[in-house]
């Protein structure tokens, strides 16, 4: 029996020994309305003895009063939560529940069957070990049954019991229950789901629930629980190469560098050769560390601590693998989205991506299609609402280290955050990666931008000039140029209309051209940062958005916003080009502040108001600036 | 070689608590372990430090004190705190101190909001901590199963069961607005069973009321109430005897009712835990007061 009350009453310590064994299995039940997932959940929690008598006595008043069973005891009422849920008669969100046998601890997931199916079932799956999909006898297979496996097959859950319930509704028949089963193969067989062991059961009356059933002698299998007891857990993790995301750098003190991280898989040992993606580095692990003391090895599970017998850069979000077998790094995804929240996923929109450690920003490019869980077919769709399941290509902000989710759910599996209500928004899965950035390997450079600035004896960044047309961007960019320049710094200006005659001279003032404008200059600013350079970049970049990618390009602290303010009125009235007159004549389209808008910086780090400052009161302030960042001393 | 051998069911929690202590301080800003003396919280400063070592982990402890815990605890305590080199702020609800309020004369209820819930936010606000850990696991009572491992406090430490993200593989979402804060529980998915396993196998000191021993108490309204210092009034007809009880968990000594027991030994705690047949809670007087309780004291931002 569950709980060996004998051994326990008689041994506590040979029982204690044998606990020390004990394997995890975590399972999701899936089942749609009325198919009796909670009387199998609490049907398991009684018969493995976890009901305690206070909890039996309350279940036994809460039957009368609100039970389904006619006064006897409710099972489903252990397991329904929340008071309102209590009230309604049916549960709302992702519960988890822990029984235990002698050989096993178990933790189910357990899911509502009807609204907000697909978001509370994908969130139950994702660290599910195998899934118990429940149908009800006299129905037979439904849609719903289809709906569940598709989910099940998605989130890559190797195993499936279908548990055939209520099989005392119909006269425990052999012939129904292989009807079923047959379909339900048919069906599963084209998804591909193939490890399948089919139970019928009744969860109200215990019939092949803890021990086989007198009832169905036809039925030659385990029980449930003896099944879920044996069934083995996979450790083919453990075999694959190794990984490990790192969640923190542990520097208690000068001498000792540690990163810290949970094992994805793969096994580790002091001497192995790793190379740090994305920056693709290498070196050898020096040291397990752990309070316990020094490990010989680690495998996919553990929480660890590693050392390296080099100093090399390593940082939250980074991924350690193994230098013969890493992982690709990319940039551009296919990956299938499942939305979370009411808000919808629009193409075109930008989320932040949580992968493994790393959080950055990822752009939906095209939505390819959305599919129709019941039918599995592919649908076109402009956006996807809350319980729909898409396939889009997403462009990240930088590349990652990945691995698709078929391959590890650790390095293929990401969520996207909404940036406005920081809510998690969207589950996706990695499909592979697009072969434009595959291709493209980051090459890991020794000489790096710290040293190539400190060879120029300064910190590189980038200053930002934003502001209208005729604001005097350009001017004071020059004046702070020359005194950097003086003082012996390292510098250089991209002008907007410098720019435009070479790198952009294919484009036009259009929204979608002003984008790209930014884009392609953002990105050789970058390149200038890298090289160790003091950046100054003098562009109008009228927009937000681009103003916080080009931003998000670079490390806090390197990036300096600076807004030159000069109100429309008083930059036409100066019109040094002659260009407000044009534009207010026709002749010229989209310029900004006429008929294309300027979106005002909300928080630069500088602002410049030129109508109190001359140029070069304003390159000083921008200077002091830079000296209290300590990014110059003294210029 | 590399024959995998499959870890246990307490490595896998203990790796998986270990992972959520270190995404929250990767994380967050402003971390702080609330520590309750307790048999879960001497499991999670335990775990606190495996996460962080060789490190002193990075961030302080914080015990919400109503005044009412048994003294053994606060010696237990300050000698936890000393043990482990992390710093130990005490935060007592100076206004409900103020106003005298006590377990004897405002009842449970009162007491349990004024000098915890409410004393908890005050804590939290005045230190600005942005996430908190606190030793709940989601086996102790049937609000608490649907309850996440970074579960989202709005501004005014509002937990709305509506509003949780949802959490899916080990990738939790911590991101949050300024006044927002996170509860953490890195125990979600232990039992009560595992707890006591976890600290027989790795040796985790805890408060010696867990063990039987002789000590003085009055029987009354059903639970037996350990006479701990002179505040204590007497009903008529009361009067202390001498009994060998234990406790099943532990708080505020006039709220916490004892067993009589002669487990004076880990295993034979676990034995007699296995062999028992009422829940955990039931030696806890707050969850008697009305029904669902937990689930509206949570709402109002009890832990």
């Amino acid at each position: 029996m569950a709980h060996q009350s004998e051994l326990i009453a008689r041994d506590i310590g040979a029982y204690l020994h044998a606990q020390e064994h004990k394997s995890l299995l975590r399972f999701i039940t899936c089942g749609s309305v009325d198919d009796g997932k909670s009387s199998l959940i609490g049907r398991l929690l009684y018969e493995s003895k976890l009901i305690f008598d206070d909890q039996l006595t309350q279940l036994a008043a809460d039957s009368r009063r609100v039970g389904t069973r006619g006064g006897e005891l409710d099972f489903a009422l252990l397991v329904d939560g929340l008071a309102a849920e209590r009230e309604q008669g049916i549960t709302i969100d992702v519960a988890y529940r822990f029984f235990s046998t002698e050989r096993r601890k178990f933790i189910v997931a357990d899911t509502p069957g009807h609204e907000q199916y697909t978001r509370n079932m994908v969130t139950g799956a994702s660290t599910a070990d195998l899934a118990v999909i429940l149908i009800d006898a006299r129905k037979g297979v439904l849609v719903q049954t289809r709906r569940h496996s598709y989910l099940v097959h998605l989130l890559g859950i190797p195993r499936v019991v279908l548990a055939v319930n209520k099989m005392d509704l119909v006269g425990y028949a052999q012939s129904t229950f292989e009807e079923i089963v047959d379909c339900y193969r048919e069906f599963v067989g084209r998804l591909g789901l193939t490890d399948i062991t089919a139970i019928p059961i009744s969860a109200v009356h215990g019939d092949n629930i803890v021990a086989r059933s007198a009832a169905m002698p036809w039925y030659p299998g385990p029980a449930l629980l003896q099944h879920l007891e044996s069934v083995e857990v996979d450790a083919s993790l453990a075999a694959r190469p190794f990984r490990l995301p790192v969640q923190w750098v542990n520097r208690p003190n000068a001498e000792f560098r540690g990163f810290a991280g949970l094992i994805a898989s793969g096994r580790v040992q002091p001497g192995d050769r790793l190379r740090v993606l994305p920056s693709g580095r290498e070196s050898r692990v020096a040291r397990i560390v752990t309070a316990n003391g020094e490990l010989g090895a680690a495998a996919a599970g553990q929480s660890v601590t590693l050392t390296l017998d080099s100093e090399i850069d390593v940082s939250r979000g980074d991924v350690l693998a193994s230098a013969d077998a890493a992982p690709q790094v990319a940039d551009q995804f296919e990956a299938t989205i499942v939305w979370l929240q009411e808000e919808p996923m629009l193409q075109g929109r930008t989320y932040l991506m949580k992968a493994g450690t790393r959080t950055l920003s990822a752009t939906v490019t095209p939505l390819k299609h959305r599919i129709n869980v019941n039918t599995l077919e592919h649908e076109p769709a402009e956006r996807l609402e809350l319980n729909d399941i898409g396939v889009c290509e997403l462009e990240l902000d930088r590349p990652i280290p990945f691995e698709p989710y078929t391959a590890s759910r650790a390095l293929g599996g990401f969520i996207l955050i909404d940036r406005l209500t920081n809510n998690t928004a969207g589950a996706g899965l990695i499909n592979f990666a697009l072969r434009r950035s595959q291709n493209v390997h980051w090459q890991a450079l020794d000489v790096d931008r710290q040293l190539r600035a400190r060879l120029k004896g300064q910190k590189a960044c980038v200053l930002w000039l934003t502001g209208l047309s005729g604001a005097g961007k350009s001017t004071i960019a020059n004046r702070i140029e020359k005194r950097l320049a003086a003082a012996g710094r390292h510098t250089y200006l991209l002008d907007g209309d410098n720019v435009r005659h070479g790198l952009n001279k294919d484009l036009g003032f259009t929204a979608q051209d002003r984008v790209e404008n930014i884009r392609r200059v953002a990105e050789v600013a970058r390149l200038m940062v890298d090289a160790g350079l003091i950046v100054l970049v003098s562009f109008i970049s009228p927009f937000r958005s681009e103003r916080r990618m080009a931003r998000a390009l670079f490390a806090p602290g390197e990036f300096f916003e600076v807004f030159v303010d000069t109100p429309l009125a008083e930059a036409e009235r100066r019109d040094v080009k002659g260009l407000y007159r044009k534009a207010r004549r026709g002749e010229l389209q989209n310029f900004t502040g006429i008929d294309s808008p300027y979106e005002v910086p909300e928080s630069p780090e500088i602002r410049i108001d030129t109508t109190s400052l001359s140029a070069d009161e304003a390159a000083a302030r921008v200077l002091a600036h830079l000296e209290g960042r300590k990014v110059i001393s003294g210029a | 070689m590399n024959r995998a051998v499959p870890l246990t069911h307490l490595q896998r929690l203990e790796a998986e608590s270990i992972h959520i202590m270190r995404e929250v301080v990767a994380e967050c800003e402003r971390p702080v372990m609330l520590y309750s003396i307790g048999k879960d919280s001497s499991v999670m400063l335990h775990l606190a430090v495996k996460a962080f070592y060789p490190a002193v982990p990075p961030f302080p402890l914080l015990h919400v004190d109503t005044t009412w815990k048994f003294r053994a605890m606060y010696e237990f305590r300050d000698a936890a705190a000393k043990r482990v080199g992390m710093p130990l702020l005490v935060h007592v609800n100076q206004e409900g101190l103020r106003l005298g309020i006590g377990p004897f004369t405002h009842g449970s209820q009162v007491h349990t909001d004024v000098m915890k819930t409410q004393s908890l936010r005050q804590a939290l606000d005045q230190y600005g901590f942005d996430a908190a850990f606190g030793g709940a696991r989601r086996d102790e009572e049937k609000s608490r199963a649907k309850e996440r491992v970074f579960s989202f406090r709005t501004a005014q430490h509002r937990w709305d069961p509506k509003q949780q993200r949802p959490e899916l593989w080990s990738l939790y979402n911590a991101r949050k607005r300024p006044g927002e804060s996170l509860r953490v529980f890195p125990l979600s998915n232990w039992t009560e069973l595992d707890v006591w396993q976890y600290i027989y196998l790795e040796k985790i000191p805890i408060v010696p009321l867990y063990f039987a021993a002789e000590r003085p108490v009055v029987e009354r309204d059903g639970s037996l109430i350990m006479v701990d210092d002179e505040r204590m009034p007497l009903r008529p007809g009361e009067r202390p005897l001498m009994k060998k009880v234990r406790f099943r968990t532990l708080g505020c000594y006039p709220l916490t009712g004892a067993i009589e027991s002669e487990a004076d030994t880990l295993p034979a705690i676990i034995q007699e835990m296995l062999l028992t047949r009422t829940s955990e809670r039931q030696g806890r007087v707050i969850d008697h007061d009305a029904a669902a309780s937990m689930e509206r004291k949570k709402q109002e931002g009890y832990f």
